[in-house]
């Protein structure tokens, strides 16, 4: 416990921060959602584009985060238990999605993939659209995302070494066996992490993926767009019963997180 | 082929399927998009890549992110600064809760963020009434982009001086103490210079993410051309006007800056840690 009086202040200033900057956002969005009872609620939840727009964020999340777990896990394995030319090159390289803006992440995919872009017209010959449709949202989804679980990973499998691994397969275990039995228990918490992570990243995503979905109403509307769609509307329980469902993802992301960090500590 | 990168034999198994794996997803998830971006940036011309970033419109909203950007990591700094030094430092009933709800703003999607600040900050809004009485316009404001950076981007200063001060012995402290300093002196020459290089970071990774913040913003920005229109709202504006050019030459712009930045970042922290350890 604090002793002198400036700590006190200081500790007060700290909760003050908290609750007027973290706290009260969540409070509103309870309060707008719920701001006429609960009818209105359950009204804008059971609507059609609600329903598409769960359906979609699912699916968008539940292709992401498979395709950048099995990145991450090779990309961990690759720098942490080999010494090779490149190594920090690779490393750099997958920092790039955090620092970039989503809405030049989604256009330099529209520029690569849309109708008038670099592969676009060969995409057209073939019959294939990848912009402002499903492929599309997904593919800047698993940008934005790749990093997380590769950079939980590495810390973690540099600090372990590579001694268990080896012992391993000198005792003549095949790699799959290394992995599964050697590497995934050392791993698995950190995984997990990784997952939420990404998970959240995965549903939550905005920008980028506003850029490429075309925003077509029941069709390719994730939560966060239905929200933006909403809002415009001036449709103010309908947008914060999205965002409180969003916010509910959040709550728990950080829960989990929460417990997995004193996991990892003890 | 693969074997000749390799600088030292490990006796593991799963190099050349892990490190081409892992290449080729780099190169078509993150490399083929950003060359695609370049190509088609140097093919449309020097005057008229030169026309669209000289365009009044594109320079107010160049101002107007930096700023705001630049507000906001400051303010970033200070709170960030004291949350850490609170949670590392004192131990106190809901401390868990409080180092828990640090990531809200990771965790939160920034659209409900966005959506939820422009509601707070509104002039009837539980927060913007009292900063309409003291006679501050908050929302449509560039004072309401900044504190909508600032709330996407608190946990950055936040967990990287936590580890930092978790890590400082108390010795230093108490030397300066014992040698008379006061304790105000003893913060700032003792605990500061310890911590700068962390806050730096922390703070330039704020001031990264802002620059390019999107979802969080255009609720509260009111979205005025020449006052509080954001880079990356312009950019998304040129696009539904079918304008490729001029949108990808803004984005060029904010995306040459994050990677300045990001290179920068981690250039700078290697030194920093290089020369720490080699005291």
């Amino acid at each position: 416990m604090p002793r002198y009086a400036h700590q006190w202040l200081l500790i007060a200033a700290a909760f003050a921060t908290v609750i007027l900057m973290l706290v009260l956002p969540l409070l509103l969005i309870l309060h707008q959602a719920f701001a006429h009872g609960l009818a209105p609620v359950m009204e804008a939840l059971t609507s059609n584009d609600m329903g598409h727009a769960i359906r979609l964020t699912v699916v968008v999340a539940l292709i992401t985060v498979p395709v950048n777990l099995v990145f991450g896990i090779l990309l961990a394995w690759c720098v942490t238990r080999f010494e090779f030319r490149g190594r920090k090159l690779l490393t750099t390289l997958i920092d790039i999605p955090f620092a970039m803006s989503p809405v030049v992440a989604g256009l330099c995919y529209l520029v690569v993939y849309g109708s008038q872009g670099l592969l676009g017209g060969w995409l057209a010959d073939i019959d294939v659209q990848l912009m402002f449709a499903l492929p599309g949202m997904v593919m800047v989804t698993i940008f934005v995302s790749c990093p997380y679980v590769a950079r939980v990973l590495i810390p973690l499998m540099q600090s372990q070494g590579p001694e268990e691994e080896e012992a391993a397969v000198l005792m003549g275990a095949s790699g799959w066996q290394v992995f599964w039995y050697v590497t995934l228990p050392k791993i698995r918490w950190a995984l997990l992490y990784g997952v939420i992570l990404t998970n959240a990243r995965a549903v939550g995503e905005f920008g980028a993926v506003s850029v490429v979905s075309g925003l077509i109403r029941g069709e390719t509307l994730t939560l966060p767009l239905l929200i933006q769609m909403l809002h415009e509307d001036y449709n103010t329980v309908g947008a914060f019963t999205a965002a409180g469902l969003l916010a509910a993802m959040a709550l728990v992301t950080l829960l989990l997180k929460t417990v997995l960090e004193w996991r990892q500590r003890v | 082929m693969t074997a000749l990168l390799r600088t030292r034999h490990s006796v593991l198994p799963g190099f050349t399927l892990s490190f081409s794996l892992s290449v080729l997803f780099i190169c078509l998830v993150i490399l083929l998009p950003l060359s695609g971006l370049a190509v088609h940036v140097s093919g449309m011309g020097w005057d008229t890549y030169w026309n669209v970033i000289t365009d009044p419109r594109s320079i107010a909203s160049f101002k107007v992110t930096v700023l705001s950007a630049a507000g906001a990591s400051v303010i970033n700094a200070i709170v960030g600064l004291l949350l850490a030094w609170v949670i590392t430092r004192y131990r106190f009933p809901g401390r868990r809760l409080m180092e828990a709800l640090v990531d809200l703003p990771f965790a939160l999607p920034t659209a409900v963020a966005g959506l939820t600040l422009a509601a707070l900050f509104a002039d009837n809004g539980w927060l913007g009434q009292w900063f309409s009485l003291a006679g501050i316009q908050v929302s449509y404001t560039w004072v309401g982009i900044m504190i909508a950076m600032s709330f996407t981007s608190l946990p950055f200063v936040v967990r990287a001086v936590q580890p930092v001060l978790e890590d400082l012995t108390p010795d230093l402290e108490e030397a300066a103490a014992t040698l008379g300093a006061s304790p105000l002196a003893s913060f700032r020459k003792v605990i500061l210079a310890q911590v700068m290089p962390a806050l730096l970071t922390g703070t330039g990774l704020a001031f990264t993410r802002s620059l390019g913040e999107y979802g969080g913003v255009i609720f509260i920005a009111g979205n005025l051309p020449y006052e509080t229109e954001i880079v990356s709202l312009l950019v998304n504006i040129r696009l539904e006007e079918y304008d490729f050019a001029a949108a990808s030459a803004l984005a060029s712009i904010i995306l040459l800056a994050s990677l300045v930045l990001l290179f920068g970042i981690q250039g700078l922290q290697a030194r920093l840690v290089k020369r720490w350890h080699g005291l």
